[in-house]
């Protein structure tokens, strides 16, 4: 192929403005050009001697269809936390899922209840980057403190406690001590509360079985089980009614059979699913392909996907591009939250129903993204704004 | 859904003379790849070149023709081919033509100003995972409303660049003297109305141009226009169904989804054309003196909806490296294909001029893990080898906590890559995602174990400081 480069200088060198050569010349030396001239020229010939059309004398009139989908099954709802009524001490409860159509379908149906957040507590201080550790420096060795912080001030939902210290090599705090702390955060905040364990093979077992128990009541969820240990939470999930987030690696089938396992113990109303969640730029479209699916499965009839879905969208931290130092690459104070912010959207998108997350301002974008998307606004076409026309100040 | 073409109904419409001017072994071969749209029908040049053909390739051009149009703006290298979408989900197959950026420049700007303009935008760049992450093309606005301003802002851009150009304006008076300044350059007109559907129409069926269909908050409106343009004689065509963020960004979400199911799984040939969102539009709402910041976190969210939800096209305003960081990673991981593995090839990898003295990292066979560090090793320019161990694909955080990256594992890597024989320590270095194993990778493979960094952008730092080879 000629390269378009030498062609338009070529072309330029023959005729300068040659829109106009074909206006006044195309009928008379049409089968000439055509032998002569070049590709392009003989594609602008060929639109010039097409039969002219009609010009309609107004708008064809047409109508559009909206392409509504059958869907047989509908996503489980499940409630987070339980009032004083319902055996709990909760000033509230959380409920999510319940979907009959795909993700923020509008004109199908809205989301039956909106995502929620859940904000990270951790009970020891860890290494975070700068910019979310500097929203929580004063809190870092009060888990009870911090859980406030999160609700009082950054709006979380619900909280999810983190009970890293049970690490064999961070603490190995025992089961015991771990209930300490939950009972202090009980007592902190009115919101309903998750427990996370370390993720130690041999410890999350014993502390997620402690949890359960000491939040007999409260429909707390017991962050996670795994292919790897599961019996023990599952039959302690069980046993004091709380529901339990089944965490898997970025496989679908490895996500069904994990159910299907804990379908032993556990009621529909007792399973979330985590299918993990990678970073923007390190993974993300494996997160969001995968919920994508899960939510479709789900929607379709798959029983083992039926499931609201949850994410650890704070690994959008692990992205370099997230935290680094770099004033090239723009105030960190930006480019952090928005890493977060982008991440989670995508997610939302995908049919996220719990993200647990960390930046102020990431939570508070993701609660105005659920609030704007909600439901459709009556935009009259005269609304929408002449863009081509903006005057926007250089420099911005 | 429709049925995408198999092979033996591609087949019967090539030439069948396996005469491998395409490169594959012969016709049937040529056929399984177009079905796989891996080939483009193009690199079959007797289908083109040969009249005898013209029957079948007409037929071959409807049978393999994308439930999305493909349309081509700009001309030479830098042309950018937008739509073509096969699939509505990335897992039915892949998303082809990544959205294409469109940055803005008013017509306004003084030439020296439009130069630096240009200038930032061409030169915006970020390299991700051994890829330039780049900008498109640029968006002359028509901010004068004086034709003869806008035509020669048109015309003063092409010499300044040859990056595709779309030049928006409502007005066709606008529009006609701007595409007549630079028709060759095969720009994207922007856009025909309910009220200018006539003139505009006619002006890029004249040309030849493609031109987009603006029709915001009413998608039968969009119908209608799309069907009168066609009945002119336009043949490629960008569909504009209007975008709205903040509290409007539900129903740009909401008919962005529609338009797009509508044509790939019902069908609906009359709107299966690209489409075109326009984050810029957040700033009708700045206000001088407020940050900047704000409009742009708010054009920065509403454009990675749209990048979600089938946007082909984007206008956009801010090229700051904060903003166009995360939508760049976006499109790049969303227009990634899904089948491509996610993992690479275990084994003992040599970067440098390596001898036994040599330091010795590992880390995960998960592809983006692997190349991240690759990168980094690479860009440090030092001497070392690097265990990549088998963990099924998954990076280093989720293996740990997944147990796919065990002690067990790393001791058998060491084991079977034979990394004894190569140096003369045995001091493994870790990644710091991985320091929970380090002290059982130790018991277990008898090496001594020294945890590196939790991001690989910091082994150069940690292998200068040499603290590695320490007892």
């Amino acid at each position: 192929m000629t390269t378009d480069k030498e062609r338009t200088t070529s072309l330029d060198d023959m005729f300068g403005d040659f829109a106009e050569l074909v206006l006044e010349n195309v009928t008379i030396e049409l089968d000439e050009l055509r032998l002569a001239l070049r590709p392009m020229v003989q594609q602008i010939a060929k639109a010039a001697a097409r039969p002219a059309l009609e010009m309609p004398k107004s708008l064809i009139p047409a109508s559009f269809t909206p392409p509504l989908g059958e869907y047989t099954q509908v996503i489980q709802e499940i409630t987070l936390g339980a009032k004083k009524g319902q055996g709990g001490t909760r000033s509230k409860t959380v409920t999510i899922g319940g979907h009959t159509a795909p993700a923020w379908d509008l004109f199908q149906a809205p989301p039956k209840h909106p995502p929620i957040i859940a904000a990270d507590v951790f009970d020891m201080p860890i290494s975070l980057a700068k910019m979310v550790k500097m929203h929580y420096k004063e809190v870092l060795d009060d888990p009870a403190e911090w859980a406030k912080l999160v609700v009082d001030k950054f709006g979380a939902d619900v909280v999810t406690l983190h009970l890293i210290s049970t690490d064999r090599q961070l603490g190995d705090t025992s089961p015991k001590d771990a209930a300490k702390t939950i009972e202090e955060v009980l007592q902190a905040v009115k919101v309903p509360i998750l427990i996370g364990s370390a993720g130690d093979p041999e410890k999350d077992g014993p502390v997620l079985a402690k949890a359960a128990e000491v939040c007999e009541g409260e429909r707390t969820l017991l962050c996670s089980a795994t292919v790897d240990v599961y019996e023990e939470i599952a039959e302690a999930a069980k046993k004091h009614d709380q529901v339990v987030l089944s965490w898997t690696s970025i496989d679908i089938n490895q996500q069904k059979e994990l159910n299907r396992r804990l379908f032993e113990w556990l009621t529909p109303e007792q399973i979330v699913i985590d299918p993990t969640t990678a970073a923007l730029g390190y993974g993300l479209e494996y997160a969001f392909t995968i919920m994508q699916r899960m939510r479709l499965a789900g929607l379709l009839g798959d029983e083992e996907l039926r499931f609201p879905i949850s994410s650890g969208t704070t690994n959008a931290w692990a992205a370099r591009e997230a935290w680094m130092n770099n004033p090239e690459l723009g105030p960190r104070e930006l480019r952090g939250p928005i890493w977060e912010s982008v991440t989670a959207l995508a997610l939302l998108l995908a049919g996220n129903d719990l993200f647990m997350m960390m930046h102020p301002a990431a939570i508070k974008t993701v609660h105005d993204l659920v609030d704007w998307m909600r439901e459709r606004q009556s935009i009259k076409p005269e609304d929408y704004p002449d863009w081509t026309t903006l005057s926007i100040p250089e420099g911005t | 859904m429709a049925k995408l073409p198999g092979p033996l109904e591609i087949y019967p419409l090539l030439p069948g003379t396996n005469c491998q001017v395409c490169g594959e072994a012969n016709c049937m071969a040529f056929a399984t790849k177009m079905a796989e749209h891996t080939v483009k029908l193009k690199t079959c040049t007797p289908l083109f070149d040969e009249a005898k053909y013209a029957k079948k390739l007409e037929k071959l051009k409807n049978l393999v023709r994308p439930p999305i149009r493909e349309v081509v703006i700009g001309t030479g290298e830098k042309a950018v081919s937008v739509g073509g979408k096969l699939v509505l989900y990335r897992h039915d197959l892949r998303w082809s033509n990544p959205t294409a950026f469109f940055l803005d420049a008013p017509d306004t700007l003084d030439a020296e100003g439009l130069a630096a303009r240009v200038k930032s935008i061409e030169e915006w760049t970020y390299v991700y995972i051994g890829t330039n992450l780049h900008l498109d093309g640029i968006a002359l606005r028509g901010v004068s409303q004086d034709p003869k301003t806008f035509a020669a802002a048109a015309k003063k851009l092409t010499k300044l660049t040859d990056w595709p150009i779309i030049l928006c304006s409502l007005d066709p008076k606008m529009l006609a003297a701007a595409a007549k300044a630079i028709a060759d350059k095969r720009p994207l007109l922007y856009a025909a109305t309910l009220e200018t559907w006539a003139e505009v129409g006619e002006l890029a069926a004249k040309h030849n141009l493609p031109l987009v269909a603006c029709a915001p908050g009413s998608l039968n409106n969009l119908a209608s226009l799309v069907g009168t343009l066609r009945a002119i004689g336009v043949e490629d065509i960008v569909l504009d169904p209007g975008t709205t963020s903040r509290t409007g960004l539900g129903n740009t979400v909401d008919d962005f989804t529609q338009l797009r199911r509508s044509s790939i799984i019902e069908d609906n040939e009359l709107l299966g054309y690209p489409i075109l969102g326009a984050p810029i539009t957040v700033w009708a709402d700045y206000k001088k003196d407020e940050a900047p910041e704000l409009t742009k976190w708010d054009e920065v969210l509403t454009a990675s909806a749209q990048i979600v939800r089938y946007t082909d096209i984007l206008v956009l305003h801010s090229v700051d490296m904060w903003t166009n960081l995360p939508l760049t990673f976006l499109r790049s991981n969303l227009y990634t294909d899904p089948v491509k593995p996610v993992a690479v090839e275990p084994g003992l990898m040599e970067f440098g001029e390596v001898d036994s003295e040599s330091p010795v990292m590992y880390t995960t066979n998960f592809a983006l893990t692997y190349f991240t560090v690759e990168s980094d090793i690479k860009q440090a320019g030092v001497n070392a080898y690097l265990l990549v161990v088998d963990t099924e694909g998954m990076s280093v955080q989720s293996a740990v906590a997944g147990r796919k990256l065990t002690a067990d594992g790393v001791a058998e890597a060491l084991e079977e890559y034979k990394v004894a024989e190569k140096v003369n320590h045995k001091i493994l270095i870790s990644p710091g995602m991985a320091a929970r194993i380090s002290g059982e990778t130790e018991e277990v493979s008898g090496w001594t174990v020294k945890v590196g960094p939790r991001d690989s952008s910091g082994i150069p730092k940690f292998l200068q400081e040499g603290k590695w080879k320490e007892e």
